[in-house]
C-alpha cells in the first residue's frame, strides 16, 4: 500500500502540501511516483511565476510516460528545488521528503486547508486507483 | 481495469506473483516492468543478464518441398542462403514495398522453416502467408499457441543457460540455433535476441513455460539476473537502434527507409514488393530514419513532431531515456537531405521546440 503521512494536505491529481505559514511546498505522492515508474526528469517552473489553482506548473518524466503536475493552491512561486535536475530518482525514493517540488506564497492561505486530509486521500485512492 | 478480454501467455501467472504491472499490450496482457523498475532491469540486462516472457510472439511453420522458395517470395531476406540451424531477419513486404511485419526465419531443414513474428501482428501475417501460397507444396501451422519463447538476455546469459543444459552453447553462433534439452525439456535454443546483448531464446511446449522461467531465475540469481518486462525490452532495443513495427516499420514503410537494405536482396529474385522496392531505390528514397540525440534537456516520445527552422521537417518514431548511455535518445523519419550525422534539428517537446542532433547509430553497441 501507498504511504501517506498525516501530516499532509492532498488532491485528488495526487500531489501533497505540506504548510508553512503561508507558504506551502508541493509534492508528488508515494502512489503517483509509484504509478510513474522511474523518474528520470523533472521540468519546473522559475521563482517569481504565478499560478491560479489547479494550473500545470511543470512535468515529471518516467521512462515510460510524462505527468503533469499541477498546483492545487494559488500563489507565486519562491523557491524552486533544483536538486531535483540532478537527482530526479529521489522523486522514487523521498517524494515525500527531499523531491519536493516547489514552495509556493499562497494567495489564500486557507486554500490547502480545503484540501483532502491523509485519511480521505486513502480513502480516494482505495474508491478509484 | 480488467484483463479479462486480453490474451494472455502460458507466464501470466507468473508474472502476477512477481509483482509485474501488467498492461495491455497489442491485446496482450503483459508486464510492462516488475518491482525492481525498467532502469534497474534494463541495467541488469546489460551488466549481467535478463529475463524476458516473450511467448506473445507467434510461430508459423513453414514445410514441405517448395518451403524455401514460397518464402523467399513473400520476404526480402535471400531464404537461399540459408543453412540448416541458421536464423535470419527478413520482411514480409506488400505489393508497394511496405512491410506487412519484420520477422526471424529459422532453417531447420530444406523442407522445413519456421517464422517467429510479431505478437500484434500475428493473426494479419498468418492471413497474408497462408492468401498468399499459390500451387507452391507447402504445409503452413500457426502453432503460436503451442509455444512459450523466454529470452534470456546479457553477457551472463550464456553462463546461466549452461547451468540448464548439456547443450554446447558456445558452439551455437550468433544468428545460429539447435535443439536440445533445457533443464529436461525439449526446446529450440536460439543465440538470438533483442537486446544488443549476447544471448539466448529459448522455445519450448507452452506447458513448461512456468518450469524453464522458475529455473533460469533461479539458477540465474548468483549472478543478479532479474526479471524484465516491455519497458526495459523497449529501451534496450531502442539503445541497439533496432526496428519496432507500428513505429519505424509499417505497410506504409518500405525496409530501404528504415535502413534495412542489408535484408532487402533485390538481386536475389522476384519477391512481393520487389519492382517498387527496385524502383524507389532508383529513383532516390525521399527519407529515412536517423538517430538522434537531445542536447537540451527533454525527452523526446513517439510520434513528436521534428523541426529545421520553423519547418516541420518529420516526426518522432520512436523516443526515451536511454538508461545505459544515460542520454535522452530517440529515432525519427527525416528527409534525405537532412539525414546526415550532425545536423541540428529541433523537437516539439509539447509546445517547446527543444535541440537534438542526428547521431550515428547504433546508439550502443556491446563490447565483443
Amino acid at each position: 500500500m501507498s504511504n501517506i503521512p498525516e501530516n499532509l494536505r492532498y488532491s485528488k491529481d495526487h500531489e501533497w502540501v505540506k504548510v508553512d505559514g503561508d507558504v506551502a511546498s508541493i509534492g508528488i505522492t508515494d502512489y503517483a511516483q509509484h504509478s510513474l515508474g522511474d523518474v528520470v526528469y523533472v521540468d519546473m517552473p522559475r521563482v517569481g511565476d504565478k499560478f491560479s489553482t489547479h494550473e500545470a506548473f511543470g512535468s515529471v518524466e518516467s521512462v515510460k510516460a510524462v505527468s503533469e503536475i499541477f498546483t492545487p493552491v494559488a500563489g507565486e512561486v519562491v523557491e524552486v528545488n533544483d536538486g531535483l535536475n540532478d537527482t530526479p530518482e529521489k522523486v522514487n525514493s523521498d517524494p515525500y521528503g527531499d523531491a519536493w517540488f516547489v514552495k509556493i506564497k499562497m494567495n489564500n492561505a486557507g486554500e490547502a486547508d480545503a484540501m483532502l486530509s491523509g485519511e480521505e486521500y486513502e480513502e480516494y485512492l482505495s474508491a478509484n486507483a | 481495469m480488467s484483463s479479462d478480454n486480453l490474451k494472455k501467455t502460458p507466464l501470466n501467472a507468473a508474472h502476477r506473483e512477481l509483482g509485474g504491472k501488467m498492461v495491455d499490450f497489442g491485446g496482450w496482457d503483459m508486464p510492462v516492468q516488475y518491482p525492481s523498475g525498467v532502469i534497474e532491469e534494463h541495467m541488469a540486462t546489460r551488466t549481467r543478464a535478463g529475463l524476458f516472457d516473450v511467448s506473445h510472439m507467434g510461430e508459423i511453420w513453414v514445410e514441405g518441398e517448395d518451403a524455401i522458395p514460397f518464402i523467399n517470395r513473400l520476404t526480402t531476406n535471400d531464404v537461399t542462403k540459408l543453412v540448416d540451424g541458421q536464423a535470419h531477419y527478413s520482411a514480409l513486404t506488400n505489393d508497394k514495398g511496405g512491410v506487412v511485419d519484420d520477422l526471424l526465419v529459422y532453417r531447420f531443414d530444406e523442407d522445413k522453416l519456421l517464422l517467429v513474428v510479431n505478437a500484434g501482428t500475428t493473426e494479419k501475417d498468418w492471413d497474408w502467408i497462408t492468401s498468399h501460397k499459390k500451387d507452391e507444396k507447402v504445409t503452413l501451422t500457426n502453432a503460436s499457441a503451442d509455444y512459450c519463447q523466454i529470452a534470456v538476455q546479457g553477457p551472463d546469459a550464456i553462463g546461466i543457460l549452461k547451468k540448464l543444459t548439456d547443450t554446447n552453447l558456445d558452439e551455437i553462433k550468433y544468428y545460429h540455433f539447435t535443439t536440445g534439452k533445457v533443464d529436461g525439456v525439449e526446446s529450440i535454443i536460439s543465440r538470438t535476441g533483442y537486446t544488443g546483448e549476447d544471448g539466448f531464446e529459448v522455445y519450448a511446449d507452452a506447458k513448461f513455460a512456468e518450469q524453464l522461467w522458475n529455473k533460469l531465475l533461479e539458477v540465474g540469481k548468483p549472478v543478479g539476473i532479474l526479471p524484465c518486462g516491455l519497458a526495459a525490452r523497449n529501451t534496450l532495443r531502442l539503445e541497439s537502434a533496432m526496428s519496432l513495427y507500428g513505429h519505424e516499420l509499417s505497410d506504409d514503410i518500405t525496409p530501404l527507409e528504415a535502413n534495412l537494405g542489408w535484408i532487402t536482396k533485390l538481386q536475389k529474385g522476384d519477391f512481393i514488393g520487389d519492382d517498387a522496392l527496385k524502383q524507389k531505390k532508383e529513383s532516390g528514397l525521399t527519407r529515412r530514419i536517423v538517430g538522434f540525440e537531445m542536447t537540451q534537456p527533454g525527452i523526446a516520445r513517439d510520434g513528436f513532431d521534428v523541426y529545421i527552422d520553423d519547418k516541420r521537417v518529420g516526426y518522432v518514431t520512436s523516443g526515451s531515456p536511454a538508461p545505459f548511455l544515460k542520454k535522452n535518445i530517440g529515432l525519427a523519419f527525416l528527409p534525405l537531405e537532412f539525414a546526415n550525422d550532425g545536423q541540428e534539428i529541433r523537437i516539439d517537446v509539447r509546445g517547446k521546440h527543444l535541440s537534438a542532433k542526428v547521431v550515428p547509430t547504433p546508439f550502443y553497441k556491446r563490447q565483443k
